[in-house]
């Protein structure tokens, strides 16, 4: 099926859908935290954008609901939140070194190959949107794993955590054409949960190693070497 | 007379350039609260550097002194494949976007060769850095036509474009990963803010203005006046390409006054977003040049690929 033969809407959502990966690409190249941040708060944005466009076109007005609830807590409450702990952190400043970016953000682009190849054996049994928005939810998953492997600092994992969440929503939202209310609502709440005890881990790493790095968490041994 | 039209075109490329690279200088002065020259300041420049007696180092040998006539006739050749206001001409339909490239890849050897050959550290270092950075572009612009050429089945640039402008608003993934990365390479390879600064002659930073810091004259004026028109040419590459909208596909006089109001207007907007973008951005240390341009790249093959997965027919 060609993209010339679908109707807006299913155009809208792949362009989202390429969106949210592009995103996910400029996180992982990434080096200050602060601007990590305001790039997860975008991706929070095109998901919001992208469920409002789900209920509008599906006519299902619960899922305005999450599409609010995705506005106030992934774009509004955690970006703010984690970006208040970098600036009491005094983290903002830091350039964070990336080991080797070009490898890392090659490695991204051979994840989203592969995830689409994983998925492509399901193109025979349903409609290519589907696949195509699988896909890249898939990669933004895979994407945030790689995130939260190649930057050392724990704000960063925590972003990366985060945007795999995202990706699971994306595909939820885009697959099933909204979920019932109550597995929204227990989503939206374990992450914010999840967004709270970060922060308290936070706390306690930088006062055990007096940093977020977690590199230097290796070095915490039962016996000196 | 599609000839006749096809050379006003081009005529109409190189009398508007210094008109666009004014506009951008005006735009950038409004933004950082300074007083801007007027938009006719480029004109007045290239009026009065070919006033000027050229001096010419006598170490210099005949490369040198051609190299701008060079350069300037390649780039004004490379503007007359591109569609400014009308889409089947004659010189699109001769040329497709690889010869294009090629012209650009032609101009800038001369320009690199005549960075050497006075044999001041300044134009080695010029020369070199250039391309350094033209040889990591090169692909990523590629890339990004190769998903535009795949989409309309055609190299020709006219003819893509046309094909983007029957199919009528269609929102394509892979022609938002193209954009980009044209946008990333157009910057780095017209020397706009994050790679190169276009308005420093400070030596440390610089690339462009290192490899052209020997010539005066008319030669400087040729030189000048073609980077101008290589700023408008992937301004128009970006604004045709993506938003073709407004351009004339037909040759009456209506068609094309409209298609050349539609394409200034789009230029104007595009050189506004990249004032904005030069004001906030700083310029970036050369060695991140190479990561910058693996992004660029990385967005190329990423329209690629979701092209050839997500559109193409099954």
């Amino acid at each position: 099926m060609n993209i010339e033969q679908t109707d807006f809407y299913t155009q809208a959502i792949l362009s989202m859908a390429a969106l949210v990966g592009l995103t996910s690409f400029l996180m992982l190249g990434q080096g200050r935290l602060l601007r990590l941040i305001f790039v997860f708060a975008l991706q929070g944005l095109l998901l919001t954008l992208t469920t409002a466009l789900a209920a509008y076109s599906l006519d299902n007005p619960h899922l305005y609901i999450s599409a609010v609830l995705t506005l106030v807590l992934k774009v509004i409450f955690i970006p703010w939140m984690l970006r208040r702990e970098v600036v009491l952190m005094n983290m903002h400043r830091d350039v964070q070194a990336l080991a080797n970016k070009t490898v890392v953000m090659l490695g991204g682009a051979s994840l989203m190959v592969f995830s689409y190849y994983v998925l492509h054996p399901i193109v025979q049994t349903t409609s290519p949107v589907m696949l195509n928005a699988l896909a890249v939810s898939l990669s933004v998953v895979l994407l945030g794993m790689l995130l939260m492997i190649s930057h050392r600092q724990a704000v960063a994992h925590v972003v990366g955590f985060m945007s795999i969440e995202n990706g699971l929503f994306f595909a939820a939202i885009v697959a099933t054409k909204g979920m019932p209310m109550v597995v929204e609502l227990g989503i939206a709440f374990d992450v914010l949960v999840a967004a709270v005890l970060f922060g308290i881990f936070f706390l306690h790493i930088r006062t055990s190693i007096d940093s977020l790095d977690v590199d230097l968490l290796n070095r915490l041994h039962e016996v000196d070497k | 007379m599609n000839w006749l039209i096809a050379i006003l075109q081009t005529m109409l490329f190189v009398v508007l350039a210094p008109l666009l690279a004014g506009w951008v200088k005006w735009c950038k002065c409004r933004l950082q609260n300074r007083k801007a020259p007027s938009l006719l300041q480029p004109y007045r420049d290239l009026f009065k550097l070919t006033h000027k007696q050229p001096v010419v180092s006598e170490q210099a040998s005949w490369l040198f002194v051609t190299a701008p006539y060079i350069i300037f006739s390649a780039t004004v050749l490379a503007a007359s494949v591109v569609p400014l206001i009308a889409v089947d001409l004659p010189t699109s339909a001769s040329a497709d976007v690889i010869v294009m490239v090629g012209f650009f890849a032609f101009a800038r050897f001369f320009l690199a060769l005549a960075g050497l050959d006075i044999g001041t550290a300044f134009g080695g270092m010029g020369s070199s850095r250039e391309m350094t950075i033209s040889s990591l572009a090169e692909p990523a612009m590629l890339m990004a036509v190769f998903t535009l050429t795949m989409t309309a089945s055609t190299t020709n640039l006219s003819g893509a474009i046309a094909h983007v402008l029957n199919e009528g608003l269609i929102l394509r993934p892979s022609f938002v990963f193209a954009l980009f990365a044209l946008i990333l390479v157009a910057i780095a390879e017209t020397g706009r803010v994050p790679v190169d600064n276009p308005a420093t002659h400070l030596e440390l930073t610089m690339i462009h203005e290192a490899m052209i810091l020997e010539y005066s004259g008319r030669h400087l004026a040729l030189i000048e006046w073609a980077s101008q028109l290589k700023l408008m040419l992937y301004g128009v590459l970006i604004a045709n390409i993506f938003f073709p909208w407004g351009i004339a596909d037909t040759f009456t006089a209506e068609a094309l006054g409209y298609g050349l109001l539609a394409i200034m207007g789009k230029l104007a907007l595009l050189a506004i977003i990249l004032a904005i973008a030069e004001t906030l951005v700083a310029k970036m240390r050369l060695f991140r040049v190479q990561e910058y341009l693996s992004f660029a790249y990385l967005l190329g093959l990423l329209g690629m690929l979701s092209h050839i997965i997500l559109e193409a027919s099954r």
